[in-house]
This record gives structure tokens, sequence and C-alpha cells, in this order.
């Protein structure tokens, strides 16, 4: 499995976990265009709360890289990371990158 | 089939070599807690449903680090208690700034830690319980412990924010505030000064620690899933 697979694939775990956890009637599909918070999102702020650290998680579990994906740059983005599965999935990409992992 | 032990709920306590938190480990696991320590330097207690951590409380790393085997070993975390801490008395005209780094450090960002760590656990489970130990200092603006004083009014403050933000995870957060209690952190202040203190109870005695478990008791009690963000101070202070 490329390594882009594998942030693919660990994202998707969170939004499993997610999913576990939202209330009935919201779901977040596995795919890259999902809307998550903001345009068209269904999530609460709490709801993205939890699947950040969902994310950190198996981020450290699939790569042994403690990542932190909510600090300051995050929220000053001028296109928010957390829009879309596939916007959150490119974030951590370039985190994963500033860790010595480099995904296409 | 699981037994019994392993079903029972899981206790974490920090700084329970010596003082209350070495009480507090026992008294929870006469109580059939699984309990967990922490402290910087190796506890004396062993045995069954008890196991120790030897870190510092403000080593981001190593909280991370324990709190990972913890999710692994029990998977589940049901109770916190902040109760680590470290004093210093002086006045605040001679009090170095390294002083006020190191009781910060260990007052206010060990507790910030470990509430992080462990509410991230506790919410899988969609329940929790975490008890701060703030102190009287604080509302007393006792002299000679501004700093002390000023790193336990920061542990209410936290919380009581703590205790809003981790409410839609049924995560309760508490804290206590303690009157002195005849303990290593009260050892160097002259008795003078305690007597000066009592005198400002209503209840004018030092401290004991059953009077804390008292208190961490009813926090923690699954009825008590309505009671959140309060601060409650022994002695009637």
């Amino acid at each position: 499995m490329s390594d882009g697979e594998r942030l693919e694939q660990a994202i998707y775990k969170a939004v499993d976990e997610l999913n576990g956890q939202l209330p009935k009637g919201v779901h977040v599909e596995k795919s890259a265009d999902a809307p998550l918070y903001g345009k068209g999102g269904k999530l609460e702020s709490i709801d993205v709360v939890g699947l950040i650290i969902e994310v950190e998680e198996k981020i450290k579990e699939e790569f042994g890289i403690a990542i932190t994906i909510a600090d300051e740059r995050a929220v000053s983005e001028q296109n928010s990371p957390f829009l879309t599965v596939g916007t959150l999935t490119k974030y951590v990409a370039g985190l994963l990158k500033e860790n010595g992992v480099t995904v296409n | 089939m699981e037994s019994p032990l392993t079903e029972s709920p899981v206790l974490l306590v920090t700084g329970d070599r010596k003082g209350i938190g070495e009480f507090l480990a026992g008294h929870y696991l006469a109580l059939g807690y699984r309990v967990i320590g922490c402290s910087r330097k190796p506890a004396g207690r062993e045995g069954e449903g008890y196991r120790h951590f030897c870190l510092d409380v403000a080593d981001e790393s190593a909280v991370q680090q324990m709190f990972a085997e913890i999710a692994k070993d029990y998977g589940r975390l049901d109770v916190l208690i902040n109760n680590a801490g470290v004093g210093s008395m002086n006045h605040l005209l001679l009090t170095p700034a390294k002083k006020v780094k190191d009781i910060f450090e260990t007052n206010f960002t060990g507790t910030f830690l470990m509430c992080r760590e462990a509410a991230r656990l506790m919410r899988k489970r969609r329940f929790g319980r975490i008890v701060n130990m703030s102190s009287v200092a604080a509302p007393l603006k006792l002299e000679g412990e501004a700093v002390y004083a000023a790193s336990k009014a920061a542990v209410v403050t936290l919380t009581q924010i703590a205790a809003r933000e981790l409410a839609d995870f049924g995560i309760t957060v508490n804290a206590i505030g303690p009157t002195p209690i005849e303990t290593d952190l009260i050892k160097n202040v002259p008795q003078e000064k305690i007597e000066q203190l009592v005198q400002r109870q209503a209840i004018k005695r030092l401290g004991q620690f059953r009077d804390v478990a008292n208190v961490i008791d009813l926090f923690i009690r699954p009825e008590s899933d309505f009671v959140t963000g309060q601060v409650l101070y022994l002695g009637g202070v």
C-alpha cells in the first residue's frame, strides 16, 4: 500500500469512528468531496473536534507520527482544512511531509 | 467471560507516592477500583489492581506515552484525580522566575495535560470523572503564597471551562480545595502561620485525608452526572 493509500485509509477509519458517534441522520461519506464543516457540512464544531482527535490517533497508529492538526496555522488557513474530507486529507498530507513522509 | 477485576472501573491518581495521593490510591484500591498511579520517583506500593508510571506530569510526551499504554492495556479510564502538586512559600519580592515556572509547570500544565489526554480516552465510552486539586490558598489570598495560590486559581478556571467543553462527552470536571493537611507540602510552613490559617476557616481544625476522599467520592459517583464545574473548599472556606 502506498503512503497515499495508507493516509486515505487512516482518514476513512477516523470517519468511521466519527460516524459511530454522530446523532441519527448525520453521516459523513467516505469520499474526498464529502463536506465536513462550513459550506454544506452538517457537522457541529464539537463533531469536528471529535474527528480531529480520531484522525490524530489513526495517523499515530498508521505512521507512528504525532501530529497536531488544529493549531493556529489550521485556523488561519485561507481555505479551511475542515471543509471536506479531501481538504482535510490534503492538510494532513502536508503535516506528514513536514515529518518526512511524502504522500502523493 | 471477563473477570470482575477487568470490569472494575479504572482510576488514575497523579502524585501518589506520598501524602494525599498515596492515601487516595489505597482508598480506591480498597473500594475495588483498578488504580494507576504516577509520580516522578517510584512508589512503594505494589500488588494486584495497582500499576505505577514514573513520570513528570508536565512532560507532554511522557504523559501521552502513559495514556497510550493505559488505552492499550485497560481500554478505558473512568476517573482521573489530578493530585500532583508542588508548593512554595516566599515573599514575591524574593521569588525567582524559575520557581514560578516550576510551580506552574507541575500544578497547572501538568493538570492540563492530564485532563486533555484523559478526556480523549474517556470520550470513547462517553463517561468520565475528573477531579482537580485546588487549594484554599487561592480564595484566602494567602500572603507568601502568591505563586502557589495563583497556580491553584488557574486550576479553578481550567476546571470550570473544561467542565463546559467536556460536558458533551459525558465527562464531569470538578475541583476540591483542601485546607492545610499534615503533609510534606506544608512541612516548611511555620506552625504559627498554619494556626492563623486554620482560624480563618469556619471549622477550625487541620484537614485529614479522609476529608478529601469524601468529596472525591461524591464527585466521582455515577449519580453525580449533573455535578460539574464545581469547586468545593473544605473547612467552610
